[in-house]
């Protein structure tokens, strides 16, 4: 399958790429890792007239701890490049989501940026980063902004990027000690998106839950912050009976829509119980415990 | 539509040897492997980044030939499953998946033969739980994955020394 011919121009700096953006405007689209942007080309859902690849700047692909307690991700690392880094393995819940998502190959090409950028209502970035302070870096030819991840994300396929800005980098605020966070995903087979996802942070002190965050993926236009559940853990001890408050609080909040991935029903069932078991995850991890977690297939 | 489209002249190794081309853009990666080159072992399969068939090794990395654009492998290495074998040998992966039944068909082969390249390459003896998830993303429709899990760890084994 070919995409429709398209005129392809190799930025050599960002800033270069945001000028393309703003000469052609709605006729030209990033190429980063392509991953999703190339199937759709070939399918011809995306038909730009030119391209702009991202791929040859050099520069844009790091993961650096700060001195500040923040950790600095180039818009253009891939996946790969943070599931097997140990400086991203300092905040356990962006391990599950890297070393997760799709598969091998897709890993090795796909990039943070691209996915965050692309908004899809079923990526794994946006959910997981919603859990923990993330903001994201707008790149314009002249000067640049800073969003919050929460303010960045507009709708499906939709994010807060003017017609020539380009992400360049996303800082994630390293979560204090004695917090725990997990990221659960389930899908049918390793290359396809999940059917659902949960991911939770939370910050204990001794068996109260001092703080906690929570968000829901592939259950509604956008990765949902799921407050009522927070709510009903947030200053409480995790019980049984907190725990089933909060599930159902989880269940409640989800938007999903049938297709061929599952009902509406389901996915809301489903997603119930990924909270949960996210939740437990988020607590043993919090008290120190080594637990595996992340995409969950057959 | 465009009118004039301009190709790209790119530079790229494949199994060794380097080549220089000029593609149109949108050709991908591995219409240039098949059609330019004429190195048909690299499969399509699904040709929508699912099936893993098209899986070729870029600087070392396992990715799909069907989602990278040629213009995009511009200075890369790229090694296909032509570049396995040395000097009429066949590569101890190779002979593995042939020794362990680990194919019937073979469309898939090419692909599952160059992730478990990348796996090797970083990790020389996988367990169980590593072999599966380094082929997640290439699609068997024959055998089932038992021979396949059978045939890595003999290669694994063979290679050790190497």
């Amino acid at each position: 399958m070919y995409p429709r011919a398209f005129h392809y121009h190799r930025a050599g700096s960002l800033q270069e790429a945001s000028a393309i953006l703003s000469e052609f405007g709605d006729e030209a689209k990033l190429l980063a890792g392509g991953q999703s942007l190339i199937p759709l080309m070939k399918l011809r859902y995306a038909n730009p007239n030119h391209l702009v690849d991202l791929n040859f700047i050099s520069g844009t692909s790091y993961i650096i701890k700060e001195e500040n307690g923040t950790l600095r991700f180039g818009a253009l690392t891939r996946h790969a490049e943070i599931e097997h880094s140990t400086v991203a393995a300092k905040i356990p819940i962006i391990h599950d989501c890297a070393a997760g998502i799709a598969d091998v190959q897709v890993r090795n090409r796909g990039t943070i940026g691209g996915s965050l950028a692309e908004a899809d209502p079923s990526g794994d970035w946006a959910t997981v980063l919603m859990t923990l302070e993330t903001e994201v870096r707008c790149q314009k030819s002249k000067g640049d902004r800073w969003v919050r991840l929460a303010d960045f994300i507009k709708d499906a396929y939709t994010t807060a990027l003017a017609r020539d800005e380009l992400v360049s980098e996303v800082v994630v605020k390293i979560p204090p000690q004695g917090s725990g966070g997990a990221y659960l995903a389930f899908k049918r087979s390793a290359p396809v998106y999940p059917t659902a996802s949960a991911a939770v942070q939370l910050t204990m002190d001794g068996e109260v839950c001092k703080d906690v965050a929570i968000a829901l993926g592939c259950v509604g236009l956008t990765a949902i912050k799921a407050k009522d559940t927070e709510k009903a853990l947030r200053g409480q001890q995790v019980t049984q009976k907190t725990m089933a408050t909060a599930v159902e609080a989880a269940r409640a909040v989800a938007e999903p829509q049938s297709d061929m991935r599952g009902s509406a029903d389901y996915k809301r069932t489903l997603v119930g119980s990924l909270v949960k078991r996210a939740i437990d995850i988020a607590v043993r991890r919090a008290r120190g415990e080594r637990i595996e977690a992340g995409h969950i297939y057959a | 539509m465009p009118d004039v489209i301009e190709k790209v002249a790119i530079k790229l190794t494949v199994n060794g040897k380097p080549h220089s081309l000029t593609v149109e853009p949108r050709m991908l990666l591995v219409e240039l492997i098949r059609e330019a080159l004429d190195l048909t072992g690299t499969h399509v399969g699904c040709d929508t980044t699912y099936c893993g068939a098209c899986t070729v090794l870029m600087n070392g990395a396992a990715v799909k030939s069907c989602t990278v654009f040629a213009v995009q492998a511009d200075g890369s290495q790229i090694t296909t499953v032509e570049g396995l074998e040395k000097d009429g040998q066949l590569h101890p992966i190779q002979k593995a998946f042939g020794d362990a039944y680990g194919l019937q068909c073979g469309y898939c082969t090419p692909g599952l033969m160059l992730s478990t390249a990348q796996l090797l390459s970083q990790n020389k003896q996988p367990s169980e739980k590593e072999m599966r998830k380094a082929i997640a993303g290439n699609t068997c429709r024959c055998t089932g994955y038992q021979n396949i899990l059978k045939a890595i760890q003999m290669a694994a084994q063979s290679m050790k020394g190497a």
